[in-house]
């Protein structure tokens, strides 16, 4: 006869301590998380002493340094690091997506196993190493084919950005194109539709929020992307007048300027207004994007 | 093998010649021949794994989307080998419809589901739409449940509901020949009802082939049943005759439920 009662209490304690092992690991994340949140609030609030809330985000001036008066308007930056973002989109999003359905759709098994960890693979490269390529190889092109004095433009940026982003974008989206159930690709098939209606008609649809999740992630990595921009884009601080131009994003200024900062300072104070402000971008922008790729698994269940 | 009945000439839709069915180098059907008769509907029975859903799917060629298939023999659909290299799988898809073993409505509209055949093929104004929809609706008995929420999600009908709109779907593009793989292994009692139903109903205008492994609706819904054992073809006779009389052992075994 088996006995089914419990043989002792040890089983019971290590359960437990594994259970809360977990959990710590768990609640870790979450406190890592509102620690940064609260670091960066607090030592952005002292900067709105001097600085008006106003000034700070409809001001397109940030001079800092200057010796009669400071400025402190983060507009130009914001829409420098907008507008490079936009244009690593307009570029990664329509070329990952067809990367995207060429691997879930078209490539053979052996392409796949190729071209899948190649894609994984650019996501490895340091991004000083895609900055370095911007400064030798992609931005004199630029000035070439556009005749300009210098590459380091917002274009060049963009350029670069875009090819960071893809492998988020391309893997994201493959992995929602394949979790298109076959039984929806099998019954498009057997209405008579072919491999492009079936892809435009079914699989792209029922895979949308998967794919509009990746494009958020994409943008959360271009947002937040640094070292690559400031190599590549300029710096100029004035406000973005076209791709052709130097520009210089909210990060490329904090990692130029916090390096020379005197501490404690208003001008230090405001750059960590600037790294809150990203942080609430880029938070916002991933939140989005885990809310739409919930919502897809919901869908297809 | 033995194929008891000869189909007169006239009324064969497809004639199955030969066939054989590899995935790689497990051999799935083995020499089939075989002629199903039109607009009657045909039963194939069998137990798990004897290869009846492989065997309907080589007749709308669903096959080719597994990458090593390999079919030989020849299956005649009025007179034409489906297995030609001339043969546009679109058409022949359009004339050979199919409902799957589990419903499988896109995740669109009603409307859109229905719609979904037609609009890939050629353009047609929104009243010809509206009224083949309407038609395709009420051909599957569906349309007094869904007439007033045609643009709601189609995934959040019943299961059964969800079938005949497959049926509806498929009806939609005027198919010739309708294939069931198993449309009732998913779905209740009353709905399995309702479809078998439709099946009696269809096979007015239309040729029916239905994989079962339910051989009371093989019973019910059909005009002749083939047994299929291990990949081959052990008896094809009319379906009273397989149910009442069967000449081999083996299908006798089967359908009292002695095996299988």
């Amino acid at each position: 006869m088996i006995s089914v009662k419990k043989k002792g209490v040890l089983g019971d304690l290590k359960e437990s301590l594994i259970q809360k092992i977990f959990q710590t690991s768990g609640l870790l994340a979450i406190i890592v998380l509102l620690g940064i949140f609260a670091l960066l609030f607090y030592t952005a609030i002292p900067a709105f002493r001097e600085v008006s809330l106003k000034e700070f985000l409809t001001s397109t001036r940030w001079d800092p340094t200057s010796p009669e008066r400071p400025e402190y308007g983060l507009l130009s930056m914001l829409a420098s690091t907008v507008m490079v973002t936009i244009g690593a989109l307009l570029i990664a999003f329509p070329v990952g997506v067809a990367v995207a359905a060429y691997l879930s759709d078209v490539a053979s098994p052996r392409v796949r196993e190729i071209v899948k960890p190649v894609v994984e693979l650019l996501a490895a490269i340091p991004s000083v190493v895609v900055g370095f390529i911007g400064i030798t190889l992609v931005g004199p092109m630029i000035a070439k084919i556009f005749n300009l004095s210098h590459g380091l433009t917002a274009l060049n940026g963009s350029l670069l950005l875009a090819i960071m982003a893809l492998p988020t974008i391309i893997s994201i989206s493959e992995d929602s194109l394949n979790a298109v159930p076959i039984s929806f690709v099998e019954a498009s098939l057997a209405l008579g539709a072919n491999r492009w209606q079936t892809l435009v008609r079914v699989k792209i649809p029922a895979a949308l929020s998967g794919i509009i999740a990746s494009l958020m992630l994409g943008m959360g990595r271009a947002i937040g992307e640094t070292m690559t921009v400031l190599m590549a884009t300029g710096n100029a601080r004035a406000f973005p007048q076209g791709f052709l131009q130097s520009v210089r994003t909210l990060t490329a200024n904090i990692a130029i300027e916090l390096g020379e900062v005197p501490y404690y300072t208003t001008h230090y104070y405001a750059l960590f207004a600037i790294g809150l402000v990203l942080f609430i971008m880029t938070f916002f922008v991933n939140l989005t994007a885990d809310v739409i790729l919930e919502k897809q698994k919901r869908k297809l269940q | 093998m033995e194929s008891n009945i000869i189909i007169p000439a006239g009324e064969i839709k497809i004639a199955v010649e030969g066939l054989n069915l590899y995935y790689g180098h497990k051999q799935v059907l083995k020499n089939i021949n075989l002629s199903i008769p039109e607009k009657k509907v045909t039963a194939i029975i069998g137990p798990s794994g004897c290869g009846k859903s492989s065997f309907v799917r080589i007749l709308n060629r669903m096959n080719d989307l597994i990458p090593e298939a390999r079919v030989e023999g020849r299956v005649l659909i009025d007179g034409e080998n489906i297995y030609d290299k001339d043969v546009d799988l679109v058409a022949l898809r359009k004339k050979v419809g199919m409902v799957f073993q589990k419903p499988n409505p896109f995740p669109k509209s009603i409307f859109d589901n229905i719609a979904y055949g037609l609009k890939i093929g050629n353009h047609r104004s929104r009243a010809e739409l509206e009224q083949i929809v309407e038609r395709s609706l009420r051909q599957a008995a569906l349309w007094d449940e869904v007439k007033d929420r045609l643009h709601q999600n189609a995934m959040k009908l019943s299961g059964g509901q969800q079938q005949r709109l497959c049926i509806a779907r498929a009806l939609a593009v005027e198919p010739e020949i309708i294939l069931f793989d198993e449309p009732c292994s998913a779905i209740d009692p009353i709905a399995t009802a309702r479809v078998e139903e439709l099946i009696h109903e269809l096979k007015k205008d239309y040729t029916v082939v239905i994989v079962t492994h339910n051989m009371q609706q093989a019973a019910r819904v059909s005009d002749y049943t083939a047994f299929l054992w291990l990949g081959e073809l052990v008896e094809y006779d009319r379906t009273e005759k397989i149910f009442t009389n069967p000449a081999n052992k083996m299908t006798e075994d089967y359908i009292t439920g002695r095996f299988g």
